[in-house]
């Protein structure tokens, strides 16, 4: 009877897991079935077939394109606002500051802002200058978006290591920049990398501003690129789940491999204000 | 030297809030100075006309009606989403191991982009060869294949289970962060003195878990309210504009029918319920912290 107690919330665990992934498990195997068997209503792929994978990277559709688009953007976004959010988060974590709170306050409230109410003055702007259609006027709008988050997270990355670091490194005759590159950004280091995934996903994630500020076939990133899919196609609903797979599991992955970082990562944020 | 020492921290936050006034402020003023005019893309008219935007909206249908559906939105996937992510958060709590497996698994969802989560979704409810359908039929639920996105309650009550889908798992990680953080001594001091286990659910889990509970619904409200991406996708709003909420009005009058003057003010009524849901929940964070 004990034995059973003991094993009940296991197993109970294990069922609500397969549940939560079930979707997930469902478009993995929608994309290995053919047009055929998913027609017919089968449920399991009767062998690997991997055709729609060859049709995905084939160049049919342009999905290879759509997936460098998201690479650049995502990747330069990420870099970007890491170095403009780490100087911010450094001065506010490690310095003296006047004001200190009313900096952290507009940049939280800045996070508040939602992104439909910037679209009609960004798309505007943005066709005035001439950065509708190119990768630059989805980095800057995507930098502006994701700062204010990285800026909060490194914030309280730095402030958690230990106060006498650079009391130290300055005592042993390091200069300041020397202080920063030798002795805390290694430090620093796997903070600074988990803020950098996860702008680099809420990026890749992103809809809204890449439907409306890259409008043109060979700008559009993967996000787009799959919701317009069956519009220009008939459903093909293996190919389609094959793409939506080649696009997820990177992520799933990294986010299997990077969950302890990512979660404390998010939480700082969240507990903590 | 000890002058440019004093000036550097702000030097160092320069580049962050130039972004952010440039790329986030700016837009917002414009986007209010926008709202005052009649101003289309379509026919290049760019006239001043006051308030009249928003006196308009007063009287727009379908305005009133997306306003109250995105109300509606908010309400039923913030109370499903915490009741699921509090009961994950339960169970998650309660293994002794394998916690970071189960932590994992739970974050797929979160880790899927909605545009793909709304597509799998679509596919689930789809009514021929969809897996929901498959399986309560299996089950003997339900006689005939239900169409779901023909029909406006079953596609609310599509959209709803993948928005809950989405976003409880992320909640449960927030709630179990907040248990984590009970100190297990109140719980053995709890048993000493008598209590039950509802007892100390309703005497030391809930109070100790509120303010957690309070941020996770001031997250989930901004991102309720703002929700696009999964309607956009799974129903374009339809069928016949029964799923059509504020954001989307807002997209298509932007895009669809090239008002931006019109839009504009949508967005700037979209901003200010944002603006006054988050003054809400300050305020009562704030009022509990004292």
């Amino acid at each position: 009877m004990k034995k059973i107690a003991a094993i009940a919330p296991y197993v109970f665990a294990i069922l609500l897991l397969l549940l939560i992934a079930l979707p997930f498990i469902w478009q993995v195997l929608t994309s290995l079935m053919s047009s055929g068997e998913i027609a017919s209503g089968s449920s399991w792929p009767k062998g690997l077939y991997f055709k729609n994978y060859l049709e995905v990277f084939s160049g049919r559709y342009s999905f290879l394109r759509y997936i460098a688009n998201s690479f650049i953007v995502s990747g330069a976004t990420a870099v970007l606002s890491i170095t403009i959010g780490c100087l911010a988060a450094y001065a506010l974590a490690r310095m003296r500051l006047r004001h200190k709170n009313i900096f952290m306050l507009a940049i939280l409230s800045a996070a508040m802002l939602p992104q439909i109410a910037a679209i009609s003055p960004l798309f505007l702007i943005l066709r005035r200058v001439g950065l509708l259609n190119t990768y630059w006027g989805l980095i800057i709008p995507y930098t502006g978006f994701n700062l204010p988050l990285a800026v909060w997270m490194l914030y309280n990355f730095f402030r958690q290591l230990p106060p006498e670091l650079e009391e130290a490194a300055a005592l042993d005759g390091a200069g300041f920049g020397r202080t920063i590159w030798h002795v805390f950004l290694p430090l620093a280091a796997p903070g600074v990398f988990t803020a950098a995934i996860l702008v680099f996903i809420f990026c890749w994630n992103e809809f809204l501003l890449a439907l409306t500020l890259n409008t043109q076939e060979s700008m559009r990133t993967v996000t787009v690129g799959i919701a317009m899919f069956p519009g220009l196609y008939e459903m093909p609903w293996g190919i389609i789940f094959a793409a939506a797979t080649v696009i997820t599991l990177p992520l799933v992955v990294l986010v299997l491999v990077l969950q302890r970082r990512i979660v404390s990562g998010l939480m700082a944020g969240a507990i903590k204000s | 030297m000890v002058g440019a020492h004093r000036k550097l921290p702000y030097l160092l936050l320069l580049p962050a809030l130039a972004v952010i006034v440039l790329v986030l402020l700016v837009p917002l003023g414009y986007c209010f100075y926008l709202s005052l005019f009649k101003h289309s893309l379509g026919t290049g008219s760019h006239n001043f006309i006051g308030l009249k935007n928003y006196i308009a909206l007063l009287s727009d249908q379908r305005f009133i009606a997306s306003v109250f559906r995105t109300m509606l939105f908010v309400a039923v996937t913030l109370t499903l989403e915490i009741s699921v992510g509090f009961g994950l958060a339960v169970m998650m709590h309660s293994l002794a191991r394998g916690r970071g497996l189960v932590r994992a698994v739970v974050m797929i969802p979160w880790a899927v982009p909605t545009v793909i989560s709304a597509m799998i979704w679509g596919w689930m409810f789809n009514d021929r060869l969809g897996l929901a359908n498959r399986l309560l039929g299996l089950i003997g639920l339900i006689p005939a294949p239900l169409v779901w996105l023909a029909d406006p309650t079953l596609t609310w009550m599509a959209i709803v289970i993948a928005e809950v889908w989405k976003t409880a798992p992320f909640v449960a990680l927030i709630i179990l962060a907040g248990l984590q953080m009970i100190p297990i001594e109140l719980y053995q001091a709890a048993e000493v003195d008598g209590a039950g286990g509802f007892q100390k659910f309703r005497l030391i889990t809930l109070p100790l878990l509120w303010p957690t509970i309070l941020l996770a619904l001031l997250f989930r409200t901004m991102d309720a309210l703002r929700v696009f991406d999964l309607i956009m996708v799974m129903t374009g709003g339809g069928p016949a504009g029964s799923t059509e909420v504020l954001s989307l009005y807002n997209y298509k009058t932007l895009f669809s029918h090239l008002d931006f003057g019109y839009g504009s003010a949508l967005s700037m009524t979209l901003f200010l319920l944002v603006m006054f849901f988050s003054l809400v929940y300050v305020r009562i964070m704030v009022r509990r912290a004292i």
